[in-house]
């Protein structure tokens, strides 16, 4: 492989890597049940809720 | 209070999901492919001791290496969207999916990441016996990671393995063993894999048609097509067997998907298979239309695949709907064993066990120990039903079947076709006759794109099939969207769309670029 294609690959990698893990992970991807509730007998006791409830 | 969930927040959901699902794929069958041909390369190149055949290994490597560095982490964006748009599901799975996924971030990081280094860094800095088991390793490690997101997979298509909890409210696994080795696991690893070996094998008798098309590197691209179309020929034989395998599975375990992929409204004994057929756009379940404009079938080989025997009853959409057959198939709940029930019958029953888990906290909460027992055992009595508590009228049970049945029939001609073309190739590359045939060169090389195609019909097959389930029988789509705006899903969509469509440039024109160019001089 030669120098040019492993550092266009690693540009491609660490670019992705920062639109996965920074971009999308924290402003578009937070996690739905962690970010609203600190327990998980409240995250339980929500889904439950929203089991019973939803038609 | 009673919540209705916004239809099209489950429809950007879904097609947010099977965006990046589908687009994921696209990476993973040459990884999974390419991995083991580039190590069995690397094999001949050390038991021959022949320096082109590391001219050979290195190429294919540096595509592989392409594949891996663009495609590698596009599956994590799915795990992010199952703790955001699909919080309901995340928490009620949460518990059996939690194993196999961690095993498989160790398998990723600790075993591919490592042996992958040394197999593109080590080349002259280990010994060849290591740098091959390298190799062999990253091609092992790519394939066990693979197998437990199928794992989880599969419980999707049949739960087994776990007890739902009502006081958390969550499934919990009580047998790792069940949830690993379900026929249904084993079957759609095994066909799965298999189908990203087959696409390999066609992308690099594509890529080594094309040069012979342009007589370039004659030597290199018979010798990698005679590799991949033995390859080839063995894995798509043994895809067609696990595929066999899967469609029993289904037969077994999910009937209604079953009739959609074969467009069966009306069961029968003795039924056929569809060999083709255009399906009437206007059929509706109950309509007393007939199914198909056209039709040509193979007669009792539905019932013979489906249930081993000729003159087994295959139960059409409407009988599934109605109840009104009696199951031959074992892995079912024990009330049905006589007759099965009909989804109407279903829909009580879900009630009933989603009553007995409302029941169940309100005698918690009341401190009433009957009341809560009393809707304990109403759960669980009922829970194989809890899904159907969520379907409006038994017509939802029924997945999309003209995109289903289409997609199935589409898959099989490609994967018959597939084997009569590694049977020609090979051969035409064993009498050295392959530089010739330019014809068959084309063939090889337009076969690229339809072999991606035929993985994807796989995949719309097994998912769509499903619907409208997201865990079957157990928990609807619409129940399991996080409460969010259609919105904010709809945005990272299209962002979505861009980033993937973005990494599939970049990987098919550094490809294209890197083909071009070709193998390079290597001194041993």
């Amino acid at each position: 492989m030669s120098i040019t294609l492993r550092r266009k690959l690693w540009i491609i990698l660490i670019i992705k890597l920062f639109i996965i893990f920074i971009l999308l992970r924290f402003i578009f991807f937070p996690d739905f049940l962690k970010s609203r509730f600190d327990s998980k007998k409240d995250r339980g006791n929500y889904v439950r809720e929203q089991l019973i409830n939803r038609k | 209070m009673i919540e209705s969930i916004d239809l099209s927040l489950v429809d950007w959901s879904r097609a947010q999901f099977a965006l990046t699902a589908m687009y994921h794929w696209l990476f993973v069958p040459l990884t999974l492919g390419l991995s083991f041909l580039v190590a069995i390369m690397e094999t001949i190149y050390v038991k021959t001791g022949n320096p082109e055949w590391k001219r050979i290994t290195k190429f294919w490597m540096t595509l592989f290496g392409i594949n891996f560095a663009i495609g590698v982490a596009t599956g994590i964006i799915l795990e992010f969207e199952f703790g955001t748009n699909w919080s309901n599901y995340s928490w009620f799975v949460g518990d059996i999916f939690g194993a196999p996924l961690a095993i498989e971030g160790i398998m990723a990081f600790f075993l591919e990441s490592t042996f992958i280094a040394i197999m593109f860094f080590g080349w002259n800095k280990v010994s060849k016996g290591f740098h091959l088991a390298s190799s062999w390793l990253t091609a092992i490690g790519a394939n066990l990671s693979a197998l437990w997101i199928l794992v989880a997979n599969a419980w999707m298509q049949y739960p087994a393995g776990m007890r739902f909890n009502p006081d958390t409210a969550r499934n919990e696994m009580i047998n790792f063993w069940d949830v690993l080795f379900s026929p249904v696991a084993v079957n759609k690893f095994l066909h799965t894999i298999s189908s990203g070996y087959v696409t390999a094998a066609i992308f690099i008798l594509g890529i080594s048609s094309w040069y012979l098309l342009k007589k370039r590197e004659a030597f290199m691209a018979k010798r990698s097509m005679l590799v991949a179309s033995v390859f080839g020929l063995i894995t798509a034989l043994f895809l067609a067997f696990s595929g066999d395998g899967s469609a029993y599975q289904v037969t077994q375990k999910q009937p209604m998907k079953l009739a959609a992929m074969e467009g069966l409204y009306k069961g029968q004994k003795g039924a056929g298979l569809v060999a083709f057929g255009i399906l009437n756009a206007s059929k509706r379940p109950g309509d007393g239309k007939d199914a198909f404009a056209v039709k040509l079938e193979f007669p009792k080989l539905l019932s013979f695949l489906g249930y081993r025997n000729p003159d087994a009853f295959v139960p059409g959409i409407e009988d599934i709907l109605t109840g009104n057959y009696k199951p031959e198939y074992n892995s079912i709940p024990y009330p049905e064993k006589e007759k099965a029930f009909s989804i109407e019958e279903k829909i009580v029953r879900g009630k009933k066990a989603l009553n007995g888990l409302s029941d169940y906290h309100l005698g918690l909460k009341l401190n009433d120990v009957m009341t809560q027992e009393l809707g304990k055992m109403e759960l669980q009595d009922n829970f194989p039903y809890f899904g159907y508590a969520y379907l409006s009228s038994p017509e939802r049970a029924v997945p999309n079947v003209p995109l289903t049945f289409y997609s199935f029939h589409f898959m099989v001609y490609l994967g018959l076709y597939f084997i009569l073309l590694f049977v020609i190739v090979l051969y035409q590359v064993s009498i050295n006759q392959i530089s010739t045939k330019r014809i068959l060169l084309r063939f090889c090389l337009w076969t690229i794109p339809f072999v991606y195609l035929a993985t994807q019909a796989g995949w719309i097959v097994t998912e769509l099939g499903r619907q409208p389930w997201v865990i079957q029988d157990l928990m609807p789509t619409m129940a399991a969207v996080s409460k969010i705006s259609s919105s904010s899903v709809q945005l990272t969509f299209w962002l979505f769309a861009v980033l993937f469509t973005a990494l599939l440039i970049a990987e098919v024109m550094i490809m294209i670029r890197q083909i071009k160019i070709g193998p390079k001089e290597v001194t041993d």
